[in-house]
């Protein structure tokens, strides 16, 4: 019976060190010590060989129950242990997820680029093409080719710089008009024309020498003033709300005729007079009219056949109104405290 | 243009109408009223008052107590300054409660002496000094001695009028005329007009016994009437003359002149008055003027005349600049007892290249640029001898002296209805359209369907149907225009490949940390080629405004730069932009400069910084390359492109690349020179110019993918002892060409100099990838391509291994 004994005094013992063992380290050596191959269980399997042929059997079954037992017991410690072992990683892990994350670096858009690009997609969607043109122009592209020869009254609407008697920094996108419509010869024209454009004027805080125009151009058989009016009250719509209103009043363009300005209700007092709108519950915009028959003439179009609106307007402008920006000359200063506040997404 | 309401209703019923009611119907129907002016704004209680007595103050010698009389019981005692004060005048007081412009009037003590308010100037109610007579420029105003005293000034000097402000385009110059601004508002409002009736009485003498004309140049002078008014006595104008001519912007002068400017403003017809004996021949001759003859105005300039301008002349000399100014020699003056009365037709060119010539703008040019109405020529002298038979006792002699070759006949324009309507995209009748013409008073008949018209003289700028149609359409209202879109085939709608190059590289540039950045395209001729990437004659413009901006850039570079020392002079921690910008060379055949745009880098300062890990890098040539080569790859470009150490003005000699797109130079890169930076104020600043449309114009091939290796990639590293002088780019070339197609990739991963290496040796390591994409490869076949790599590299660049 001493092998009983004996074994009854093991699991004890062992059991007893699964208990005090703290760490999966520690278990594991309980588990070396105790169930190995080297281990008291494995000897005492060894040690049957002398008890009575009959005892083997009875206490074989007990040994391996004991095994069993000790095994499942350090098991489900083992399990404990492991979760603990985890959760000291975890906590000494932890991290202070207040402190500032990687900047990473980013620049953006110009806030013109962002202006023009907006308008240039709006137009896009309505199936039209972008075109560009020289900055330095012929006379004949900036004035003549637009119904303004040499002399005339309107071309002092816009102070020019001149390179020579035929050319000249262009003042405004409309020779890009001139231009597609020589090199189309006679077919439907649909573009929106964004680019510098020059006057003779001297900086200040509403002028500057240097600005972008965004021109439109459509030509093709039937078009109307309505058809103008009709995109201009989208394109309001579009880039200053959808409760814009539009209205057109009467101009003067020696390239358009009829030829209107177009004023926007004001978006900031919807109307009713602010300083935005300087009280009168609207914003001119842009000019736009009929394309002058005379200009589509000089083009090689006909205007019996033929007819097409434009219209044109200063990105800057638009900008400045859009983001309330008061001094032309930020737009130049590249001052990174300016950029870096057109940074974001508006709806 | 000013346009007096009170003036305005001689002419045309506005009662009823709030003015800035009549404002908005004129604006909205085509020509823009910019402002309203009430000329009696802040002006209250003021009173017209007789000087009984004046004595010195005795405490100052430019003040005099003045007793004042108001028609009441007592005097009161007021203290004035001005200089032409004097017993007897009637005077304009503001007394203690009145309001002026300048503020509220109170009972003062000026010098120890009372003053129960103030004698006022014109200026002080508000007129500007630049309309005051000159006679009453530097003093207190004298109101005609029958003035009742008592009477309110605002009343007597007719200040109880509202101007305004007419914002003109080019083509409303019959606008430029009260009987113009007349015939529009009759239009908008369907009021009826009348217009002033012109018929001088004339003595028995005639006018052409005294004047003879000749026109020499009839081009540019088809038309010229004279009338001679003689025995005028010259003096001040009645108030209400000189009260229109200010309200409207014109300084009065003497009757004579206001006369002239009367009618310059009511129909819009220049006119000059000549001093008849001043004249001194009886003779007036209209010719071109011989090149380098002098005159001088009446604003006491001499000037130089062309060839070219043509000059009014007494037979013998220029006595006036045809349509721009009168000479200084034949002005009516205080003395001037006989008028001739010029009222003429210049050429609008011709007037419009004279003012340029002589850099002189006048009321009177302003007007013969744009055209004036031919109608108009002999009333308005009808009018003007009228005027001064009337205001300053003159006798009209008979007749008109005549030159007229001119073309009075209105434009006749045929026009459709359904074409105005197909234009408009609207319905109008024929009667409605046919009314709105009547409103406009344009001569109207239908035949055959069509609308035929004779569109008034006054009008000069209808002249084709689509005029025609503007008119019917502004005063129908373009807010009765449907809104609709443009019918007819779809288009697609998009940009070009270089459009869309252009907005992948800048949202990529934008994405990789920089700011896009404008400058400007004029800067000065001596930083015009400065780091440009080729230089050919520079585009110069003929008048600048500063040299600053006198010519065409050809690189970016400058204004970029400038703009990085402005940032970094504010304490910016670092820059880093770039701009697409056109550059402009030398002289195409077309007679333009060639444009292309080029693309521009800078960086300075710190690019990684994250302080509470106390990580921190500056940029360096390598972080710029970096955000180089990743655009060329997202250009598809890296194929194409190597790059070679180059020497840049302005750049670090050995911290300098040039791109090479197939070998041709397109861009370069670097560091500003040290003393560059210097001179700036800059740190470590590296800068790029790279030619934008030669590298997008690279054709592309269309973009198929690469199927996914199945198979493993293996690596070798190897380390090499090479002499300083080899660039990594060299070996890199070697390790390529030797490894063949089974070289996936080559990447450096470590460069070393310094101890443990002799002072011209340096190690630079390399990660080779083989791969092969049919199977996966065999230690013997990667050694065998690897052996022969490291052969190569020993041979051709005596490269050690470590």
């Amino acid at each position: 019976m001493a092998m009983v004994e004996q074994l009854n005094e093991l699991k004890e013992q062992v059991l007893s060190k699964i208990q005090s063992a703290d760490n999966v380290k520690a278990l594991n050596d309980v588990r070396v010590a105790y169930l190995g191959k080297k281990g008291p269980i494995t000897d005492l399997l060894k040690g049957m060989g002398k008890l009575p042929a009959e005892e083997r059997p009875k206490m074989g079954a007990l040994v391996n129950e004991v095994r069993a037992e000790v095994q499942g017991v350090l098991e489900a410690r083992m399990v404990t242990l492991e979760e603990q072992a985890v959760e000291e990683q975890l906590a000494k892990e932890t991290i202070d997820i207040t402190l500032p994350g990687r900047p990473v670096k980013v620049g953006n858009a110009h806030p013109l680029t962002r202006v023009i690009e907006e308008v240039e997609d709006l137009f896009i969607g309505m199936g039209y093409q972008i075109e560009e043109g020289p900055e330095v122009e012929k006379d004949y592209y900036n004035f003549e080719a637009l119904n303004l020869p040499k002399g005339h009254p309107a071309r002092d609407m816009q102070d020019t710089f001149y390179i020579s008697e035929e050319t000249l920094l262009r003042t405004h996108t409309s020779p890009v008009q001139a231009r597609t419509m020589e090199a189309k010869k006679g077919e439907a024209i649909k573009i929106i024309c964004p680019g510098k454009v020059f006057r003779r004027d001297s900086d200040d805080a509403t002028h500057s020498h240097q600005f972008n125009q965004i021109e439109g151009l459509v030509v093709g058989e039937n078009i109307r003033m309505s058809d103008l009016k009709g995109t201009l009250d989208l394109f309001a719509k579009k880039m200053f709300g959808d409760e814009r209103e539009i209205r057109l009043r009467p101009s003067y363009f020696p390239f358009t005729e009829p030829s209107v300005e177009m004023d926007i209700s004001c978006f900031k007092c919807g109307g009713s007079g602010c300083n935005v709108c300087k009280k009168t519950g609207w914003i001119e915009i842009l000019g736009a009219g009929m394309v002058h028959p005379n200009v589509l003439e000089m083009a090689g179009y006909d205007p019996k056949k033929v007819s097409g609106f434009a219209f044109g307007m200063g990105a800057e402008r638009i900008a400045m109104l859009k983001f309330g920006v008061e001094d032309i000359r930020h737009f130049y200063t590249n001052d990174i405290r300016f950029l870096e506040q057109f940074n974001r997404a508006e709806d | 243009m000013y346009v007096s309401l009170k003036w305005l209703s001689k002419y045309v019923d506005i009662s009823g109408i709030e003015p800035q009611d009549l404002a908005e119907k004129i604006t909205r129907s085509g020509i823009e009223v910019e402002g309203i002016d009430y000329l009696s704004a802040g002006l209250k209680k003021l009173m017209v008052g007789e000087i009984k007595e004046k004595t010195k103050h005795p405490e100052a010698d430019k003040l005099n107590i003045c007793q004042v009389d108001f028609g009441e019981e007592e005097l009161s005692q007021i203290v004035c300054g001005a200089p032409n004060v004097a017993v007897g005048q009637k005077v304009i007081v503001a007394r203690p409660g009145a309001h002026l412009p300048g503020g509220k009037i109170k009972k003062a003590k000026l010098r120890g002496e009372v003053s129960h308010g103030m004698i006022c100037s014109l200026q002080e109610l508000g007129i500007e000094g630049k309309l005051v007579p000159k006679a009453y420029a530097d003093g207190i105003y004298i109101l005609p001695a029958e003035t009742p005293v008592g009477a309110d000034p605002v009343e007597v000097l007719g200040l109880d009028d509202i101007v305004l402000e007419l914002g003109l385009t080019p083509n409303r110059s019959d606008a430029m005329s009260m009987l113009g601004v007349a015939y529009e508002v009759a239009a908008i409002l369907e009021r009826d007009i009348t217009l002033p009736k012109a018929v001088a009485p004339t003595i028995a003498k005639k006018a052409a016994d005294v004047l003879t004309l000749s026109v020499e140049a009839p081009q540019q002078n088809p038309m010229y009437a004279a009338k001679v008014v003689q025995n005028v006595k010259v003096g001040e104008s009645p108030l209400w003359l000189q009260q229109a001519l200010m309200a409207v912007g014109v300084r009065p002068h003497n009757n004579i002149v206001d006369i002239t400017n009367y009618i310059l403003m009511e129909y819009g017809q220049p006119l000059h008055a000549f001093d008849y004996d001043a004249l001194g021949t009886g003779e007036i001759v209209v010719r071109l003027a011989h090149e380098g003859e002098k005159i001088t105005t009446l604003d006491q300039k001499e000037r130089s005349l062309k060839a070219t301008n043509l000059v009014i002349t007494n037979g013998k000399v220029p006595v006036a600049v045809a349509g721009v100014m009168g000479g200084l020699d034949s002005e009516v003056t205080a003395d001037t007892t006989t008028v001739v009365i010029e009222s003429a037709y210049f050429d609008g060119l011709s007037v419009r290249y004279t003012s340029k010539d002589l850099g002189l703008r006048s009321d009177a040019s302003a007007r013969f640029e744009k055209g004036i109405d031919p109608n108009r020529i002999l009333p308005a002298a009808e009018r003007a001898a009228q005027m001064m038979a009337e205001l300053a006792g003159g006798e009209v002699l008979e007749g008109t002296v005549l030159f007229d070759e001119l073309d009075k006949k209105p434009a006749r324009i045929a026009v459709s209805p359904d074409f105005i309507n197909a234009r408009l995209g609207m319905k109008i009748s024929l009667n409605e359209m046919v009314t709105i013409l009547n409103r406009l008073r344009f001569h109207v008949e239908t035949a055959n369907g069509l609308l035929i018209i004779d569109a008034p003289t006054r009008r000069q700028d209808i002249k084709i149907e689509e005029d025609i149609v503007e008119e019917i359409a502004r005063i129908y209202g373009y807010d009765e225009i449907p809104k609709t879109v443009p019918m007819g085939e779809t288009t697609a709608g998009g940009l070009t490949p270089y459009q869309a190059k252009r907005r992948l590289t800048r949202h990529h540039l934008e994405g990789s940390g920089l700011y896009q950045a404008l400058t400007y395209s004029l800067t000065s001729q001596e930083l015009a080629q400065k780091y440009a990437l080729e230089t050919a004659d520079t585009t110069r413009l003929l008048m600048p405004m500063s040299e600053d901006h006198s010519t065409l850039r050809q690189s970016l570079l400058p204004h970029l730069i400038d703009s990085t020392v402005y940032n970094v002079s504010r304490q910016a921690p670092s820059v880093a932009m770039y701009e697409i910008g056109s550059v402009f060379l030398g002289l195409e055949e077309d007679g333009l400069p060639h444009q292309e745009e080029h693309l521009s880098l800078v960086m300075t300062g710190k690019w990684v910084d994250h302080a509470w890990q106390g990580e921190q890098k500056s940029v360096d040539f390598y972080v710029l390359k970096g955000v180089i080569e990743s655009l060329l790859e997202k250009l598809a470009l890296s194929e194409h492109i190597s790059y070679e150490a180059a020497v840049v003005d302005g750049l670090h000699p050995g911290r300098t690349a040039s791109i090479l797109l197939d070998g041709k130079r397109v861009g370069f890169f670097g560091q500003l020179h040290p003393k560059e930076q210097k001179e700036l104020g800059l740190k470590d600043t590296y800068v790029a110019e790279i030619n934008f449309a030669t590298i997008t114009a690279v054709p592309l091939d269309a973009l198929i993918y690469t199927p996914v290796p199945r198979f493993p990639s293996m690596s070798r590293d190897i380390a090499l002892v090479v002499d300083r002088t080899i660039e990594a780019g060299t070996i890199e070339t070697v390790i390529k060409n030797a490894g063949g197609k089974l070289l996936k990739s080559v990447q450096v991963f470590d460069l070393y100099e310094g101890s443990n290496m002799p002072d011209d040796k340096k190690s630079l390591a390399f990660t080779l990838k083989y791969f092969d994409a049919e199977k996966t490869l065999t230690d013997v076949e990667v050694v065998e391509v690897h052996e022969k790599v490291l052969a190569a590299l020993t041979e051709t660049v005596n490269a050690e291994l470590r």
